[in-house]
């Protein structure tokens, strides 16, 4: 991995993931400290290249690049090839003429930030590509989890929503398979990928038998502006099948955790109690994003294709 | 090992000199003596014990560390706030060559404003580390006044860096390696000497 | 220049009569002047030595687009014609989806026009079945076959309205062509751009499911069977539609189906990597689809290879894979990419060949594709064997959207002559017009 960029969780072994987490928790302990900022970085650039706008994954990504003493770069083209006049491969060539020690890219479209790492030399971080991966949003994910559980080998995680089009239930199938945990997947039948299991879950249609035995339950974001009407009838229906509250929460684990990427749609994926209290986590996720972030821009940024060096 | 230098102040002779070649440069009795040696020159040189800090540089200062504060318990009665911090983010090598070095566990129990932090490092040699532990430690707050332990000097300092506490000084080459580590077996430590096999830290 | 040429010693291959074997061709005059097992008299005809080498009709193709009028700057007639005659075709059926659109007698004139001067193959305009390609008003198919269309095709887009569709194949009863079918339904199709399955799962496009495909064949094939029209599926991908064709035909069903290189060996795994140069449509589909259509090849279902040649420019396809248009090209690789199949022993030469030339001839119901005495010389010289790396910046088309570029290939058209002209040899390039 640590070549070439953080573009899929996919492409990471077990001990990548291992150091990354490893890394993220010493960043936390930055992040508790007076001064919340140390020189690693000082002098690198790092460019935050948002095709699709997300305040709150650019935020996390700025803080983190400023804490390490990063110059960071806010950039935001607008999103499509179609509709501007300098396509995206264009755009890469260009930044890649002003050599920054790091890309950040999100795009509306899968595969963009790799086919745009193909033309840079720095190396490029996927910060959520269509609904292909998000690998940082994972790797937040299962530092959560380590800090409440201990652990992921042999737990059972249950991710609910809308998988077809999300990149959080993607790389959080790989991130978790990967460090020995079950995952699960549920969700209204139109949401649910072709032949889901070849990722390696198992997949059910009902919130149940999902939940049974369940140490983690991850809610996913439904975009109603987008799908409802089209893929599920109404908000009230999927409220009722999938959406989460303590009642329903009954039947997973009683230490069970409840997990959301944000931002959350109170009353649909989960109730107003769980997306405030315990055992929802959803701020300490956030808390740690901008930890994890520090990390992988620490482990990648200044790293040119092809670097090679000794372990210290 | 002809130029052995005495550290200020020591009373008792020198262990007999170890040869230069590879091989065990300080064994774990040697070790100990030294570090109650520090233990009693800290005393001697500062008034206000209860303002100390002994603050570790992972990964070899940690123990030692703990050791000095041990030893200042036995000989001085007082006890003394141990804390560990990490100065891999202070780092000012180049990175960028290779792999990012892995980061170590920084705690500091207490502020380091207005107290005397006495920085213990394992094996000092250029000067950067303790360097980089300043930064890092100005970054905690205000100390005092900074004092520096290393259990070895071995020379080729890069910067102006002054040791004030030594164990023992080590003449060695650029590419020699020397490390802290622990014992084959389990008890206790040893400093070892590798010739030409690293860069100095 | 009625010259003179015998080509010496090669296997012919010739899938009209069934001949495969070592002979001597001679052409004069424009046609085939002459097959024996060895030819001796030739006087002063230009000898090519084809020891060796494979000698066989020019290849047909039925579907291609050469962009002109309109979209020149992808490819044209000339650039088009160029590189079909480097790839060992001397016939192409051009799809009617340029700009303006091939429904007008006038714009077919343009094209035959264009053809004569600028390109040496023949160029053979495939006509829309309806005004603008909107599905709504029936083009004057008589007009269009008298000004030299030579069937009607939608291609590009698909007749959603099955009424529309029912209508178009019976007055296609008039002037007896086949209509040429993208049968794609859009509503299943909707945004989906790869195959969808567990590849469309990883990659986290949306998915063009194979039933978008199937349901369209099997509706289009009630329909030819009600009207009795020619129907002929352009570029099948799905192990479900070489079945209903299978069975249709059985029945009796005037159907007739192309499939393309990429689709008999290519899966939808090439697009693991987000090359917008695999993205085309219909898309790369599964393991089983593409053995089904080999499969299909062989036993007959399935009559003809066609390229479905989509030049795009290259700023075109730089471009996140949603937004780039589908299609790659196909001309100059479509030899070499197939031929793995007889490699493989999935098909004979002489099938190859047949599904090259032969049988698309029979399509179109044009006297082409065979190699006998009095028959107009279209004729390529292949070499089997030869490895070569494709670059499409070195070809003759003007695109270089190729899922190929950069691969070592094996097999390679020699030379190539069109009523008896030689118009491509490898190595000097394109010699006509």
């Amino acid at each position: 991995m640590m070549g070439r960029g953080l573009l899929a969780i996919e492409d990471l072994e077990r001990e990548d993931i291992e150091l990354i987490l490893d890394t993220a928790f010493h960043m936390k302990e930055v992040g508790q400290r007076e001064v919340k900022k140390v020189p690693t970085l000082r002098g690198r650039t790092i460019i935050n290249l948002f095709f699709e706008s997300s305040t709150r994954t650019r935020t996390s990504f700025e803080i983190a690049g400023k804490r390490l003493s990063a110059d960071v770069v806010n950039f935001s083209p607008s999103s499509s090839s179609l509709t501007k006049k300098e396509s995206i491969l264009d755009t890469a060539k260009t930044l890649d003429a002003m050599d920054p020690d790091a890309v950040v890219v999100r795009h509306s479209v899968a595969g963009v930030p790799k086919q745009i790492a193909d033309e840079l030399a720095a190396p490029v971080i996927n910060a959520g590509d269509g609904a292909h991966e998000h690998p940082t949003q994972a790797l937040l994910d299962l530092m959560t989890v380590v800090e409440e559980k201990g652990r992921i080998d042999g737990l059972t995680v249950t991710i609910i929503g809308d998988i077809a089009h999300s990149r959080v239930a993607r790389s959080n199938i790989y991130a978790f398979t990967k460090m020995g945990a079950e995952v699960r997947v549920a969700g209204p039948p139109t949401m649910m990928p072709a032949q889901v299991e070849t990722l390696g879950v198992k997949s059910f249609r009902s919130l149940r038998e999902a939940l049974d035995g369940a140490d983690v339950v991850m809610a996913l974001r439904i975009q109603l502006e987008r799908l409802a009407g089209a893929l599920f009838p109404s908000v009230r229906e999927y409220s009722a099948t999938f959406g989460l509250d303590r009642a329903k929460l009954r039947y997973a684990k009683d230490d069970a955790i409840v997990m959301h990427p944000g931002p959350v749609n109170r009353g649909v994926e989960l109730s107003h109690d769980l997306a405030n209290r315990r055992p929802g986590v959803i701020l300490d996720q956030v808390r740690n994003g901008v930890a994890l972030r520090m990390a992988v821009l620490y482990l990648l940024a200044g790293r040119k294709r092809g670097a090679e060096g000794e372990v210290d | 090992m002809a130029s052995d230098q005495p550290a200020k102040n020591r009373p008792e002779p020198s262990a007999p000199p170890a040869p230069p070649s590879a091989g065990v440069v300080l064994d774990d009795v040697a070790i100990q003596r030294a570090l109650m040696r520090i233990a009693h020159e800290i005393v001697e040189r500062n008034e206000e014990l209860a303002r100390l800090y002994l603050v570790g540089i992972p990964n070899g200062g940690v123990p030692l560390a703990r050791q000095i504060a041990q030893n200042l318990r036995e000989i001085a009665g007082v006890d003394v706030t141990v804390g560990v911090l990490d100065t891999t983010l202070y780092r000012d090598d180049r990175l960028t060559r290779g792999i990012r070095p892995r980061l170590r566990r920084t705690e500091m129990p207490s502020a380091v404003d207005d107290r005397l932090v006495i920085l213990v490092d394992d094996v000092a040699s250029t000067g950067r580390t303790i360097r980089a532990a300043m930064d890092a430690l100005m970054d905690f707050g205000r100390p005092r006044a900074v004092q520096v332990v290393a259990l070895v000097d071995r020379g080729h300092r890069e910067l102006p860096i002054k040791i004030d506490y030594v164990g023992k000084n080590i003449p060695t080459q650029r590419t020699d390696h020397v490390e802290l580590r622990e014992r084959a077996g389990g008890e206790g430590m040893e400093v070892v000497l590798m010739q030409g096999r690293g860069a100095p830290s | 220049m009625a010259g003179r040429v015998w080509l010496r010693g090669g296997r012919v291959l010739d899938a009209a009569s069934g001949r495969d074997g070592r002979a001597d061709v001679l052409i004069e005059d424009g046609r085939i002047a002459a097959i024996e097992d060895a030819l001796e008299a030739v006087g002063d005809a230009e000898m090519v030595n084809a020891e060796g080498l494979w000698v066989a009709p020019g290849f047909v193709d039925l579907h291609a687009h050469l962009r002109e009028p309109g979209q020149e700057y992808k490819e044209d007639i000339a650039s088009g014609g160029r590189a079909a005659a480097a790839g060992g075709f001397t016939a192409v059926c051009c799809m009617a989806n340029t700009n303006p659109v091939n429904d007008d007698p006038s714009v077919t004139d343009y094209i035959l026009d264009r053809a004569r001067k600028d390109s040496p193959v023949r160029v053979l305009p495939v006509a829309a079945a309806t005004k603008g390609l909107a599905g709504e008003v029936m083009t004057e198919m008589a007009a269009l076959v008298a000004a030299g269309a030579v069937a009607f095709s939608d291609d590009g887009k698909t007749i959603m309205d099955s009424g529309m569709q029912r209508r178009v194949l019976e007055y296609s009863r008039l002037v007896e062509k086949p209509v040429m079918v993208h049968a794609e339904d859009r509503t299943l199709v909707r945004d989906g751009v790869v195959n969808e399955g567990a590849v469309s799962t990883k990659l986290g496009l949306p998915g063009n499911p194979a039933v978008a495909e199937i349901v369209h064949v099997a509706r289009d094939l009630l329909l030819a069977e009600l009207t009795g029209a020619h129907l002929h599926v352009a570029h099948v991908s799905t192990a479900g539609a070489v079945a209903h064709v299978r069975e249709a035909r059985a029945r009796g069903i005037h159907v007739t189906a192309e499939v393309s290189p990429h689709h008999l060996t290519l899966t939808d795994e090439a697009t693991l990597g987000y090359d917008p140069n695999t993205k085309m449509a219909p898309p790369l589909r599964g393991k089983d689809d593409v053995a089904a259509c080999v499969e299909g090849l062989a036993d007959g279902t399935l009559d003809a290879i066609a390229t479905d040649h989509a030049p795009h420019a290259v700023h075109e396809k730089e471009v996140e894979f949603t937004a780039a248009p589908p299609g790659v090209l196909g001309f100059e690789t479509a030899f070499a990419v197939v031929l793995e199949l007889v490699r493989r022993g999935a098909l004979t030469p002489l099938q190859l060949i047949a599904a090259l030339a032969w049988r698309p001839a029979r399509v179109l119901g044009l006297p082409m594709g065979r190699l006998e005495r009095g028959a107009v010389a279209d004729v390529v010289l292949l070499d089997p064997a030869r490895p070569w790396v494709y670059d499409p910046a070195q070809g003759f088309s003007k695109s270089r959207n190729s899922p190929w570029a950069g691969r070592e290939l094996e097999g390679r058209v020699l030379a190539t002559w069109v009523g008896g002209r030689l118009v491509y040899q490898q190595g000097r390039g394109v010699l006509a017009p």
